[in-house]
């Protein structure tokens, strides 16, 4: 049996330690002499609308991981299944004037400010009526109404951009503050270090929160990052660092509004270490050869739901019964989201080149080469112009065809052993 | 009108927009109480005071990124990189973010951004600081591209460039910073050149020289020469931003003069010119009495070393004889 236990050790010896938060009461007692206690429960009303924002993005989740699988979504599709605490925990610590910023892993936040799930969903099946009108896709949600300033597909790309909210916010005198959410990962990118200096130097309403699901793509953080301590990681750059327990929404919650108070108060830029885990794989392509189905069913025994659940129901805001419903209600908004996506159209081929520039009254020259060419080039003076009867062609193909759900994704496409198994949930089984 | 030089003229727009609009704002390395490392922002400090003209950390991606976000939420940011080279380090936050911002959301948001920054060869600062990436820049849709060559141009794009709601890519000289020009008195009102106008320096009949940036300068050196020793009347085109690009004008003069040299500092495979020569070919095949010449700078790293820094970008003689060239066998 030893030849089957080598590589099972390898794997153990690659993937390291994981960050954990002290969970048991007498860890807990030992984690701080300051202590401060089990996070306070915000008031029932708030409590249910917490669990439901939860339930709502867990089961979004898991539906778009069931519509990817049926080719009705395209690229790449990130799940935060397991993250939803730190997500809705972090949202309801803002103010409506206060900016979000996140990045690839963004569905459940636009979620949370208050985008509506239809349009999230529309955005992933690319079509019109998606937030960024299907130009943006899974990695690209934005609601600038509700000040949810964009998912970034660049790891780190996002950490300048969220500066920049502080900036305008220092230089128009307005108290809104930006809270800036990125991974494990992105702590390595040069923006990281440099926009902790500036935030720090200009003294910048900003709370940086790093997401630490304890793997920065398939790469575990003990092998990427050779501080671990995530919250001490913008010490030397002058911003203080504190951690909170990723999976309790309480615990997020308390943590963040410090945060954005010494933020927006102080003008103390803070680096929050959530500690969290993703139950499913990076992306949908991800066979998880980098982490044992132990450890996955170890973390899912703290799922930010159950967990959630549980305490409300000590508390007696909910019962059982109450939990069902909200996740019943879940349940039907997605598929009223689902059902919304299906029926609004694609974007318009004549729309290809909308809002590649804001056009005013400048002089309406050659912004996209070269409109005039023969072929497909076109550019913002011509949209008048038919389409192109070859792409048209093109365009047709793909606005009907590979979309019609009706045609399963190759399985090599889509490798999460959970999709398209009926829809799982956090605790095993769809609804009820 | 009153004679400026390039820095300053440069230095005026700066200060016009500073004092017009107050969500203007300057950030980049040394700009402050260095006064700018070309003296471009000599004095606005002092002026307009630390909150909006910013001394920052040599961060270029970060500075870039921060005036993204800034411009994304309310206010106008120019940002300064003290030479083109280092806004490779910048070049996620131009390209993917600056450039796709608007477009990937959907057209919700604007990013009124300026980018400024020298570039250019002749002052022996070597492989990594002299080099000319217009065509970088070019390449990329969702970005302005301005290339003034003299400083009335200088002060009218930058203007432009500023009010403008686009990512602008402003790329200055570093030779042009000290040469002369007349430009127009703030008191007879703003003086805003537009995007997309190309400027014809010169009026000719028997070839086209289109000069991008310094080479506009080079190109009408050139056409004096064509003039005074050989008889011929070149029409010298400054095409001033490359996005968006005055094609029409380029085009009329093609159609004008059958023939067409264009003279850019950058390299030659992807070159300005090599894109520009395409476009003239597709709309102007038949107006053509020779194949589009092209004058590039040396397909090499900039060398430090003088004599050989002088040969590896384009000069007049070389611009003549692309001229004459295309004269040839006709």
């Amino acid at each position: 049996m030893s030849g089957g236990r080598k590589p099972r050790k390898a794997k153990a010896r690659i993937l390291g330690k994981v960050t954990r938060m002290a969970t048991t009461p007498a860890a807990r007692k030992r984690r701080s002499q300051s202590d401060p206690g089990p996070p306070p429960l915000p008031e029932p009303g708030a409590a249910r609308e917490w669990l439901a924002t939860m339930l709502l993005i867990r089961r979004f989740e898991e539906r778009a991981g069931e519509l990817y699988a049926k080719a009705k979504i395209g690229g790449f599709l990130h799940l935060a299944i397991g993250e939803e605490a730190t997500i809705v925990g972090a949202a309801r610590a803002l103010r409506d004037s206060d900016y979000l910023i996140s990045t690839y892993r963004s569905h459940g936040h636009a979620i949370a400010r208050g985008t509506s799930p239809d349009k999230v969903m529309a955005e992933l099946f690319g079509k019109e009526g998606g937030c960024s009108r299907g130009r943006g896709g899974s990695m690209h949600m934005f609601d600038l109404e509700r000040r949810f300033m964009g998912g970034y597909g660049i790891v780190g790309g996002n950490l300048p951009i969220a500066a920049g909210f502080g900036l305008s916010a220092d230089l128009l005198r307005t108290d809104d503050a930006t809270l800036c959410m990125f991974g494990d990962g992105a702590s390595n990118q040069g923006t990281f270090g440099e926009t902790m200096n500036l935030a720090a130097l200009w003294r910048l309403p900003i709370v940086f929160m790093v997401s630490n699901n304890q793997f920065g793509m398939g790469t575990a953080l003990a092998r990427h990052s050779a501080v671990t301590d995530l919250r001490r990681k913008g010490e030397s750059f002058g911003v203080p660092g504190v951690r909170c327990d990723g999976m309790d929404v309480a615990d997020t919650h308390r943590t963040i509004v410090d945060a954005l108070q010494r933020a927006r108060d102080e003008r103390q830029p803070v680096l929050v270490e959530a500690v969290t885990y993703r139950f499913r794989g990076h992306s949908m392509a991800d066979p998880e050869e980098y982490r044992t189905r132990e450890q996955v069913a170890e973390w899912r025994r703290r799922d930010p739901i159950a967990l959630f659940s549980a305490r409300l129901e000590d508390a007696g805001v909910l019962d059982a019964d109450g939990v069902a419903k909200l996740d019943a209600e879940a349940v039907a908004r997605v598929d009223e989201a689902v059902a919304f996506a299906d029926a609004s159209p694609f974007p318009a081929p004549e729309s290809l080149y909308d809002d590649v520039y804001a056009l005013g009254d400048q002089v309406r020259g050659w912004y996209s080469v070269d409109e005039r060419s023969p072929g497909v080039h076109r550019g913002e003076d011509e949209r008048e112009r038919d389409v192109d009867p070859r792409m048209q062609e093109e365009y047709d193909q793909h606005a009907s065809g590979p979309h019609s759900g009706q045609e399963e994704r190759p399985a090599d496409a889509a490798q999460d052993a959970d999709v398209g198994s009926g829809g799982r949930t956090h605790d095993g089984e769809r609804g009820g | 009108m009153a004679v400026l030089r390039y820095r300053d003229a440069l230095n005026q727009a700066l200060r016009e927009e500073l004092t017009r609009d107050e969500r203007v704002f300057l950030m980049g390395e040394d700009i402050g109480v260095f006064n700018g490392a070309y003296k471009v922002t000599a004095g606005l400090l002092e002026e307009f005071g630390e909150a909006r003209v910013r001394d920052t950390p040599i961060s270029e991606n970060t500075i870039v990124g921060m005036g993204v976000g800034a411009a994304m939420t309310g206010t106008r940011p120019v940002v300064e990189l003290m030479t083109i080279n280092f806004s490779l380090l910048a070049m996620d936050q131009i390209v993917n973010h600056a450039a796709h911002i608007r477009y990937m959301f959907g057209g919700q948001v604007k990013v009124p951004l300026v980018v400024r920054m020298p570039q250019g060869a002749g002052h022996q600062l070597g492989p990594t600081h002299s080099h000319s990436f217009e065509a970088l820049y070019l390449h990329v849709p969702g970005l302005l591209v301005a290339v003034p060559s003299t400083p009335a141009d200088a002060k009218g794009l930058l203007k432009s460039a500023i009010r403008d709601d686009n990512p602008v890519i402003f790329i200055e000289h570093e030779y042009l910073y000290g040469q002369r020009g007349d430009v127009p008195d703030p008191d007879d009102g703003d003086h805003l050149v537009p995007f997309g106008k190309a400027a014809v320096r010169r009026d000719g009949s028997d070839v086209t020289i289109v000069g991008i940036s310094r080479m506009a300068l080079t190109a009408t050196r050139a056409a004096e020469v064509l003039a005074d020793e050989h008889t011929v009347s070149a029409e010298v085109i400054d095409p001033r931003t490359l996005r968006p690009l005055d094609l029409d004008t380029i085009l009329a003069s093609v159609r004008k003069t059958n023939r067409c040299v264009i003279v850019e500092e950058g390299w030659p495979h992807g070159g300005v010119g090599a894109n520009l020569a395409a476009l003239i070919q597709e709309q102007a095949f038949d107006d053509l009495d020779a194949p589009v010449g092209r004058v590039t700078g040396a397909d090499v790293p900039m060398p430090y070393s003088k004599p050989l820094e002088q040969i590896a970008f384009p000069h007049e003689p070389q611009v003549v004889a692309a001229a004459l060239a295309t004269l040839r066998d006709v």
